[in-house]
């Protein structure tokens, strides 16, 4: 009973001109091959971008098409390459792919390593050729081993096709390409902490600057970039800019498809390519389906564990950054959770923050010491056992692990979630406090010294 | 019988030796092939001895003291000897909602150890997991390098008879 990633991605309809991301998956989910993938115009992009584009063409391309990262921050990827150093004669670079996919609730990323394994190594190669990367890695998560597996697979049959090595196409450019699987800690996914973790260190996360553009690993100019945003690099060089932002629904500053998906007690779970600015109620009620019998909506996360709760009636926001910061948070990956109402907030919350507090990788203070309090204090309020002002030092962690106190990301994406629960669902916090014992009687208490 | 103190010698073993040299040259630095060393290792023995932390400083050239710093900060190097089968629960948010504590709670009843331990038979070792991405078919677990999903705690006992 081994799982594939067979979703409901496979089921919808697809078109190489609305879905430049899952059109070729198979209706079985095996695995496309490079026989199958090239009768499906691939590498077409690839040759194209390397006979006759430059590779400022191809960087100028991927900034007009307006492509963001999709690992969750959402940072524009032209801007992030045009970062790469413009001096020639540092002539070693490096092309990183994150695909350390462990947030709760982020699945998207193995459906493409493992049905499109050649759509990620056509995107590595056009993008290193961008940024002049002679090696890249794909720095993936140890749990993932059917996609390390088809993966591997992927590069070998590039590799005999002439598609990764010397002289790819005849165009002079020579690439090799890696896979590096990982040993478990979610914080591997920071780009920095990821450069640590490539170079065989602990992963913590560098201090910035000096950007990974200007050093990275080992100490040579380094781009990171996320799965789908490599995966979305091909299909706007081979059907340029002006269609690309086509692809977006009216009133979305975001551009082109996004994988999108909900999960917990909704009809039809599942993972589906669709146009940024979507609302949030066709995702949740046209594709999963609503929920199932039985169950209500109480609150929902529009896209991964570090992004902020938000309520039924905060599904009429569209899907794209600016969309979601409307109704107070952020897109993150576009990946949403509905929480029923059998569910109770200050649990779901301690379990979310032991989640944090174990991944927390110890090098700063606030992270290290913030998180394993929270939960401490979440427990309590689980049990009944809170006492008063609980809710305050909670709030008040909110405040000491948010943006701009830490290191890196991953205490402030922690503290989204807590403070968003806080301020909706408050009571089931107030109800975690044991009552303060009745009257205290001063003329009973002796002291006794 | 104590395996926790080596007192033994310890040696590579030639598949070991060449599995991590042939990994060194995918880096352009020796350290960076220190956790594929260590999995390289932990592959053949189930986990990884003190002697091997010395090998493997030696071979890569790096203190072992690094290489210690590496193997007890990823949660997937194990330092102690760890049963046949590895069971890893997601613990994941969704898998919350999708009732994996009860789940966890069967297993651990069953098999009489708590997170983080070793059956007295050395038949299993219980882990927790970050999301494993199977968030549709929640609550999702692993064993070894098999992946299942819409565990129900009554599941349970059939899923582990599987693994002996």
């Amino acid at each position: 009973m081994t799982l594939t990633s067979v979703g409901p991605a496979n089921k919808i309809a697809r078109t190489p001109e609305t879905h430049p991301l899952t059109w070729r998956l198979r209706d079985d989910a095996a695995p496309v091959w490079l026989e199958e993938y090239t009768s499906k115009d691939g590498y077409a992009a690839a040759r194209k971008a390397l006979a006759e584009m430059a590779a400022p063409d191809i960087v100028q391309t991927v900034k007009d098409s307006g492509l963001k990262g999709r690992g969750g921050a959402g940072f524009p990827t032209g801007v992030k390459w045009g970062l790469m150093p413009a001096d020639e004669s540092l002539n070693i670079r490096y092309l990183l792919c994150n695909a350390d996919e462990m947030e709760p609730n982020t699945w998207k990323d193995r459906l493409l390593m493992e049905q499109l394994p050649h759509l990620l190594v056509e995107g590595m190669i056009i993008s290193a050729r961008a940024l002049k990367a002679y090696r890249g890695y794909i720095f993936l998560r140890g749990e993932y081993v059917d996609a390390a597996r088809n993966l591997n697979r992927a590069i070998d049959e590039a590799k005999a096709a002439g598609y990764l090595g010397k002289n790819i196409f005849g165009s002079g450019f020579d690439f090799e390409l890696f896979v590096h699987t990982g040993a478990g800690r979610y914080i591997c996914g920071e780009e920095t902490a990821l450069i640590n973790s490539l170079e065989g260190r602990r992963a913590n996360p560098r201090s910035k600057p000096p950007f990974p553009a200007a050093v990275g690993v080992w100490g040579k100019p380094t781009c990171v970039n996320n799965v789908e945003t490599l995966c979305n690099v091909p299909a706007i060089v081979a059907n340029g800019v002006d269609w690309y932002k086509s692809l977006a629904r009216e009133g979305s500053e975001d551009m082109g498809t996004k994988l999108m998906g909900f999960s917990g007690k909704v009809k039809n779970p599942g993972v589906w390519e669709l146009p940024f600015g979507i609302p949030a109620q066709e995702l949740f009620e046209d594709y999963a389906g609503g929920m199932r019998e039985g169950y209500t909506l109480k609150a929902w996360q529009p896209g991964g564990a570090g992004t902020g709760f938000l309520l039924p009636e905060h599904l009429s926001a569209p899907m794209f950054a600016g969309g979601i910061a409307k109704v107070g948070t952020r897109m993150g990956t576009g990946l949403a959770m509905a929480v029923d109402n059998t569910v109770n907030m200050v649990s779901l919350l301690r379990n979310l923050e032991e989640f944090f507090a174990r991944e927390s990788c110890g090098w700063c203070t606030p992270c290290r010491d913030g998180l394993p309090w929270s939960v401490k204090l979440l427990r309590a309020l689980e049990k009944g056992d809170g006492q008063s002002g609980d809710i305050e030092t909670l709030l008040q962690l909110c405040t000491f692990l948010g943006p701009g106190k830490t290191f890196c990301a991953h205490a402030p994406g922690a503290v989204e979630p807590l403070a968003s629960a806080i301020k909706y669902f408050r009571s089931e916090f107030e109800a975690g406090v044991k009552k303060a014992p009745s009257e205290p009687q001063p003329s009973v208490v002796e002291t006794v010294i | 019988m104590s395996t926790l103190i080596q007192t033994d010698r310890f040696e590579l073993s030639e598949t070991e030796r060449s599995a991590i040299e042939h990994e060194i040259h995918h880096y352009e630095d020796a350290r960076a092939a220190s956790i594929e060393a260590l999995k390289i290792v932990q592959k053949e023995r189930g986990w990884v001895p003190d002697g091997a932390i010395y090998a493997i400083g030696e071979i890569l050239g790096i203190p072992a003291s690094d290489v210690e710093g590496v193997a007890t900060f990823y949660s997937q190097i194990f330092r102690q000897p760890v049963g046949r089968h590895i069971i890893r629960v997601c613990d994941s948010m969704v898998c919350y909602i999708g009732g994996h504590e009860s789940v966890l709670g069967q297993i651990q009843e069953q098999l009489g150890i708590g997170l983080g331990q070793t059956t007295a038979d050395g038949r299993f070792t219980l882990l927790p997991t970050c999301c494993l991405g199977n968030c549709d078919k929640a609550p999702a677990l692993m064993i070894d390098e098999d992946t299942y999903g819409n565990i129900q705690p009554s599941g349970v006992a059939k899923l582990l008879e599987g693994y002996v």
